[in-house]
């Protein structure tokens, strides 16, 4: 790998975002590069946009990565991935959860959730792909597994080996739901596979 | 060994590792997880101090006594604690010290962006600036070593990027220093008039030493590139500097005060341009100035918000410096997500009445803060910590009578500095209303321990603070405790209080519905629902501001749309409920 990877996870406080990246960064770690990542704590938890910058290479300086140079940009909500799809590469690639998560601030005079935000983001951009995580993380019976299964369809556009992944997320996702999440993983892995 | 560590969590393996005895803070983002982490390692000492002053102050005593001692504070905190720390300045610091201040430029949490690169001149301490996680754990032991060789406190300086970027740090052992104990000496010790003029002249000549020091260190480091163009640069700022202009020749600072001036004129010379950039005020770039040394910085790189990649890059084209390759793509105009009260919060109600009652609510810094916001609109006046009282009072004062002016504060924040404006309040007779919203933890920064709350953060059982016999012990006479869920009550309360001429104190008896985890099962009631067949899409629901309600498909007969409650997320609180005008809202069996 000549270049630096730069990967940003965006979403809504409280979705697992952190968690993702954190989750990203020591893959990167473990399989041998140099990584950083950055995001800011604070009032953003409560109901907030969360974003999370990753980068990993042979050497990275920046924590931040520059508009307009994500290699990938995974959003685990759709108003939040059009917020920030101007961050991607012109060759990119943005993972969409297809999932609207509307704030209430939508119901005041002036504020409204966008129309069709997947189209406009099409409109920006070749490389959309469209999950829906949710209807996946039902089917296995619990909705917080939204995040490992982006985390999934993520590896897919990644050349780092399914083995250390899951390592990782054996790891770091609470104890007693490793084998849930692992499948999780595998499911969302699989979508861009099939 | 290494991990992936923020640079909170990597200051507080440095001070495992160099030996550190006792560590204190106030919390408050972005320095708040320095300590959450320090109480990780047992051999350290760590208390949650109940203001920046009193943190300072013990750790300021820890190194009398000989220790290595931090105190951590975001950068509004130090001007809290800005009476020691310009005092320490004449005594030292016999064991090292060290006082993190965490900045936050492009005010992600806080209320303005001071640099405090300033304060660090003002007293004569040396200032070390991190660029990552690695220099942040590695610079706990060179500002201790600093500390120790010169007798002087010194300012880490961090920023939220640097507090919050998480980067890869190698770990080491600890190290051993046994603490020296006190050496009696009253003329370095007791800051008295005579003492101060003995001692100042030696801080002179302490600056001095240090001005040499700041010559010969590694932390002021030249890394040769091209003759062309050369960049002095200092903490997050080098990353990007290094980031968009790879080949330029740099000079990084570590220790941004006492400028190593000759190095820099050494610098100057070798390069045909040369560009200071630094985040927030142009600190570095003045002092370069005022030598005579010629340089451009603020020029091309503002002085407000956060750096980044992009700023940098577009100072250096404008600069001509770079080409223009790109135009830099441009955001959609996206909805905002302000942060709100969680649901279950005990503020929501509290705010709502406030906004109801029409009082002029001055508030103060937390989580209620958020009662500022549309559609509570519930506070007209918010400066900083325990700031509610004090202006209170001088509004009353102003107009003649408290009635109607209502200063809402919580409990961390009252126990932090509103205690001493209660105080005034009583004696001043000024007739306000004193709200303290107590929902018995300090919120706003995750749910961290106060002196009242009963829990120490060492795990140590403490000393729960009853703030209605501490209110009533300052002399306050009216003292009611409200159930802020209860919307009645608390109107007939806050009516009735707004309406006395003397000064009451209303406190609130619900505690966080977040912190500490083990409330979320606790406050859990059964949950809300909204029957579709009654709700008539009037929207007053929407109005308590929850993050459990919202708007269905669903419309009415008129047309507007009805609205719906997000089972998983409603706590049972019963506020929206008791605002719906025809019932709708009921509570599952």
């Amino acid at each position: 790998m000549d270049r630096n990877k730069n990967i940003l996870i965006v979403g809504v406080g409280g979705q697992g975002v952190l968690l993702a990246s954190e989750i990203i960064c020591n893959v990167a770690l473990k399989a041998g590069y140099d990584a950083k990542k950055s995001e800011v704590h604070g009032m953003a938890q409560r109901g907030g946009v969360v974003s999370s910058h990753v980068r990993f290479g042979k050497k990275v300086y920046s924590p931040l990565i520059k508009k307009g140079d994500a290699d990938i940009i995974v959003a685990f909500e759709k108003a939040e991935a059009l917020r920030w799809v101007h961050y991607l590469k012109e060759k990119g690639t943005i993972i969409i959860n297809d999932y609207k998560l509307i704030p209430p601030i939508s119901s005041m005079k002036g504020y409204s959730y966008p129309e069709n935000p997947i189209e406009r983001i099409k409109k920006r951009v070749k490389n959309v792909v469209v999950v829906d995580c949710s209807n996946i993380a039902e089917r296995l019976g619990n909705l917080r597994l939204v995040n490992t299964i982006l985390l999934g369809v993520l590896s897919s556009y990644m050349d780092i080996s399914e083995q250390i992944w899951t390592t990782v997320i054996e790891e770091m996702v609470p104890k007693g739901t490793e084998d849930l999440n692992k499948k999780a993983f595998r499911e969302g892995r699989s979508v861009s596979e099939s | 060994m290494k991990a992936i560590l923020s640079g909170n969590e990597a200051v507080a393996r440095g001070c495992y590792e160099y030996g550190l005895h006792v560590a204190t803070a106030y919390p408050g983002t972005p320095s708040t997880e320095i300590l959450e982490n320090v109480k990780n390692y047992p051999e350290i000492y760590c208390e949650w101090s109940p203001n920046e002053k009193v943190a300072f102050e013990v750790a300021m005593g820890a190194t009398f006594e000989g220790a290595r001692s931090l105190v951590a504070m975001k950068h509004v905190g130090l001007n809290v604690a800005a009476d020691p720390f310009m005092s320490m300045s004449l005594i030292g610091a016999p064991g090292g010290f060290i006082i993190v201040s965490a900045d936050d430029p492009g005010m992600h949490s806080s209320q303005n962006e001071q640099d405090n690169r300033y304060y660090a001149k003002f007293a004569g301490y040396p200032c070390l600036e991190p660029s990552d996680s690695q220099e942040a754990k590695d610079f706990v032991g060179e500002a201790l070593s600093i500390s120790s060789k010169f007798d002087v406190p010194v300012m880490l300086r961090m920023t939220t990027r640097i507090c919050h970027s998480k980067g890869v740090v190698e770990f080491g052992q600890r190290q051993q220093f046994p603490v020296k104990g006190f050496k009696r000496d009253p003329k370095k010790f007791v800051v008295l008039p005579a003492h101060g003029r003995i001692r100042h002249p030696l801080t002179v000549e302490r600056l001095k030493k240090l001005q040499q020091f700041s010559e010969e260190t590694d932390l002021n480091r030249i890394e040769h590139g091209t003759k062309g163009v050369g960049v002095i640069t200092d903490g997050v700022a080098y990353q990007y500097v290094k980031e968009v202009l790879p080949e330029a020749s740099i000079l990084k600072l570590g220790m941004s005060y006492p400028l190593p001036i000759e190095k820099i004129r050494r610098f100057s010379e070798m390069v045909e341009t040369l560009f200071v950039v630094e985040e927030l005020e142009p600190f570095i770039e003045e002092q370069i100035k005022a030598q005579g040394i010629g340089c451009e910085g603020k020029k091309y790189w503002t002085n407000l918000g956060e750096l980044s990649p992009d700023v940098v890059e577009s100072g250096f084209i404008e600069a001509g410096v770079l080409e223009k390759k790109r135009a830099v793509p441009t955001g959609e105009d996206v909805i905002v997500r302000p942060p709100i009260f969680c649901p279950g919060c005990p503020h929501r109600g509290l705010y709502y009445v406030l906004k109801k009652l029409k009082a002029v609510v001055t508030t103060d810094i937390g989580c209620y803060t958020l009662g500022v916001l549309p559609p509570l609109e519930s506070g007209d006046t918010c400066v900083e910590m325990g700031a509610s009282i004090g202006v209170g009072i001088g509004m009353a004062k102003a107009k003649g009578s408290g009635k109607g002016i209502v200063a809402t504060i919580g409990d961390s924040t009252f126990l932090h500095s509103g205690m001493t404006g209660l105080l005034n309040g009583i004696n001043d007779r000024a007739g306000i209303t004193v709200v303290i919203a107590d929902n018995r933890i300090t919120a706003m920064t995750g749910g961290q321990h106060h002196p009242g709350t009963g829990n120490t953060l060492m795990g140590t059982e403490g000393k729960h603070i009853n703030l209605t016999e501490l209110c009533k012990a300052l002399g306050a006479k009216r003292v009611r405790v409200v159930d802020p869920y209860m919307l009645d009550e608390m109107e007939k309360v806050l009516s009735e209080e707004m309406q006395s001429d003397e000064l009451s104190v209303v406190i609130t008896n619900r505690p966080c519905a977040l912190f500490p985890p083990e409330n979320r099962k606790l406050i859990k009631q059964n949950p809300f629902y909204i029957d579709s067949e009654k709700c008539t899409g009037c929207h007053l629901c929407l109005k308590v501001n929850c993050p459990a309600i919202s708007e269905s498909e669903e419309k009415s007969e008129k047309g507007l749309t009805k609205c719906i409650i997000d089972g998983n997320l409603c706590t049972g609180c019963s506020v929206c409920a008791q605002v719906c005008p025809v019932d709708a809202i009921i509570q599952k069996e």
